[in-house]
């Protein structure tokens, strides 16, 4: 099935980028993620320019947190006060992003900076959560329970002025916290094309503190927001969001998050885990080796 | 009666030296207008014509013919990557001021064994020999690495193309060339030159124009994308969340 993409000007098979969507939206079904970190690189791999597929990555993720976000608010799991001002970081976030990606770009370096970004942030994360779940699989095995962590924000957070009550999180902390996460996260999305949540969900947890019950829900509503945000961000500057390549990607990715909830809730969370982190490690891998090795075009072309 | 014969005398003349005029060239273009839309996987465009003496007879076999499309140009930065520091970064770029967006060549015999390189250059007849005009004093050889690497990236993209005996004479009056357009051409208006060549000079030439334009859905789409971001932007929000809804909905039926 040919598809031409208007915005991309040259045409795909549309079947493998409902396929692509589909892997991503079971992956964000099954984990919570939004799938963003594969979607970007595989799109960029199938000969998609590269400001096109991160423009349009991130509307497929507004639409795979969607149901999500409905989910997470009939059992009370999101956090609203704590998201809305995560949302405002976030909004702030993609503006700087915006900014630094022409920058970049004029530069010539948004490549490569978008390629150390993956590296750095997969590796990091992905090595984290391979080092817990594989150490909470031993405790299963063995039988003897690690000793659970005490839940409390970090020492840095504390320090902060200003202080708010946030019930569902069961916090007192600064409200610049989750800003200036919100505004981290937000640049990210801007630059990468990911939903942040990847980051977003350990450094809740482990950062702020917050309740683990509320902790998917919030991240969700954060990122339902700021793709949101960036996907207008891009509209306006970039000019690079292609609404038939997105809605492609989307049939996909809406189909797979429902199938991946689904299975999600037979398996077991531990090892769900280790897989995430085995996907996550392996693409952050792939792009280290890239840019080690002689890439297979030395020379790319960009408008004056 | 004086001047009757002086006339004769000239139609003579023009006879006689006949041999040496240009010929005529009649080429055409199986389409002018190329749409982009959906389910344009590419085209191929045939370009043909006829070649014919100044008295009108067949005269093919005496020409080469060279047959050049090339689309509109465009200012762009040519960037180069280098390791550095046990990565590959964009390290040297240079500004080139006329880089065509599409070019293809099609000739009876190669361009080398037709022309000299000078005539080459003034033509730009073949890939070795497009004006680029780089913005800057920049020296030959960076020069030339810099435009081989631009020749090389866009001939795997498919935008250049070179096809030495792609042109066929039948009945040494008509040729022929196909040549293909892949489905990531940019818009824009396209030239098609046709040049016949004796002994090492361009005698004759004639051109003509192909349209290259999105229609329709895909023009809105692009037009909406480029002059009314905020709605477009409000457009693919509202078409992400619908569908996301629209999911959660249908599965949650079941």
């Amino acid at each position: 099935m040919d598809v031409y993409l208007p915005i991309a000007n040259l045409s795909v098979n549309g079947l493998i980028i409902v396929g692509l969507g589909a892997i991503t939206g079971l992956l964000s079904g099954m984990f919570g993620v939004g799938g963003g970190f594969l979607t970007t690189p595989l799109m960029i791999f199938y000969g998609i320019p590269p400001t096109v597929a991160a423009a349009s990555a991130a509307s497929q993720v507004t639409g795979a947190s969607v149901s999500g976000v409905f989910a997470h608010t009939r059992r009370g799991g999101v956090d609203y006060h704590m998201g809305g001002v995560m949302v405002v970081g976030g909004i702030i976030g993609t503006g700087i992003g915006a900014g630094l990606f022409s920058l970049l770009q004029r530069l010539g370096q948004i490549d490569t900076v978008i390629n150390i970004l993956y590296v750095l942030m997969l590796g990091g994360i992905g090595g984290l959560m391979a080092r817990e779940s594989i150490q909470s699989i031993r405790a299963e095995r063995s039988g003897i329970p690690i000793a659970a962590r005490k839940r409390r924000h970090h020492p840095m957070v504390a320090s902060l002025p200003l202080r708010w009550r946030f019930y569902r999180s069961g916090l007192y902390i600064s409200p610049l916290a989750p800003l200036l996460l919100g505004i981290g996260t937000g640049i990210l999305t801007m630059l990468m094309g990911v939903g942040g949540g990847f980051i977003l969900v350990p450094a809740m947890l482990y950062i702020l503190g917050m309740s683990a019950n509320v902790v998917v829900g919030t991240s969700l509503f954060q990122i339902l927001f700021v793709t949101m945000a960036t996907t207008m961000m891009h509209s306006m500057t970039t000019h690079a969001v292609d609404i038939v390549l997105a809605s492609l990607l989307l049939l996909g990715s809406v189909t797979g998050a429902q199938l991946g909830a689904q299975f999600a809730q037979k398996a077991s969370p531990v090892k769900l885990r280790l897989v995430l982190a085995i996907i996550v490690l392996l693409v952050a891998g792939r792009m280290a080796i890239g840019l080690g090795y002689r890439p297979d075009e030395i020379y790319t072309v960009s408008p004056l | 009666m004086k001047r009757l014969r002086l006339s004769a005398c000239a139609l003579a003349a023009a006879i006689l030296l006949g041999g040496a005029r240009d010929p005529i060239l009649v080429p055409e273009v199986s389409q002018h207008e190329v749409d982009l839309r959906q389910g344009f996987t590419g085209t191929e465009l045939l370009l043909f014509g006829a070649i014919l003496t100044p008295e009108g007879s067949r005269a093919a076999q005496d020409y080469d013919i060279v047959v050049v499309l090339k689309g509109p140009t465009q200012s762009i930065v040519l960037r180069e990557k280098q390791k550095v520091a046990g990565i590959w970064i964009n390290a040297d770029s240079t500004e080139l001021r006329s880089a065509p967006s599409y070019y293809a060549l099609a000739s009876t015999r190669p361009i080398s064994d037709i022309v000299d390189d000078k005539t080459a250059a003034i033509y730009e007849l073949g890939l070795k020999w497009l004006q680029l005009s780089p913005i800057g004093a920049i020296d030959p050889a960076e020069q030339t690495r810099f435009s081989d690497g631009l020749v090389d990236l866009n001939r795997r993209n498919g935008l250049y193309r070179e096809d030495a005996g792609g042109v066929k004479v039948s009945e040494q009056v008509l040729y022929q060339a196909r040549i293909w357009l892949p489905s990531q051409v940019p818009t824009g208006t396209y030239t098609a030159e046709t040049y016949a060549v004796t002994r090492g000079r361009v005698v004759a030439s004639a051109s003509s124009q192909v349209e290259v334009r999105k229609l329709g859905f895909e023009r809105a789409t692009a037009n909406f994308a480029e002059n009314y971001g905020f709605a477009y932007g409000l457009l693919a929000v509202a078409v992400s969340i619908g569908m996301g809804w629209l999911a959660g909905r249908l599965f949650a039926l079941r």
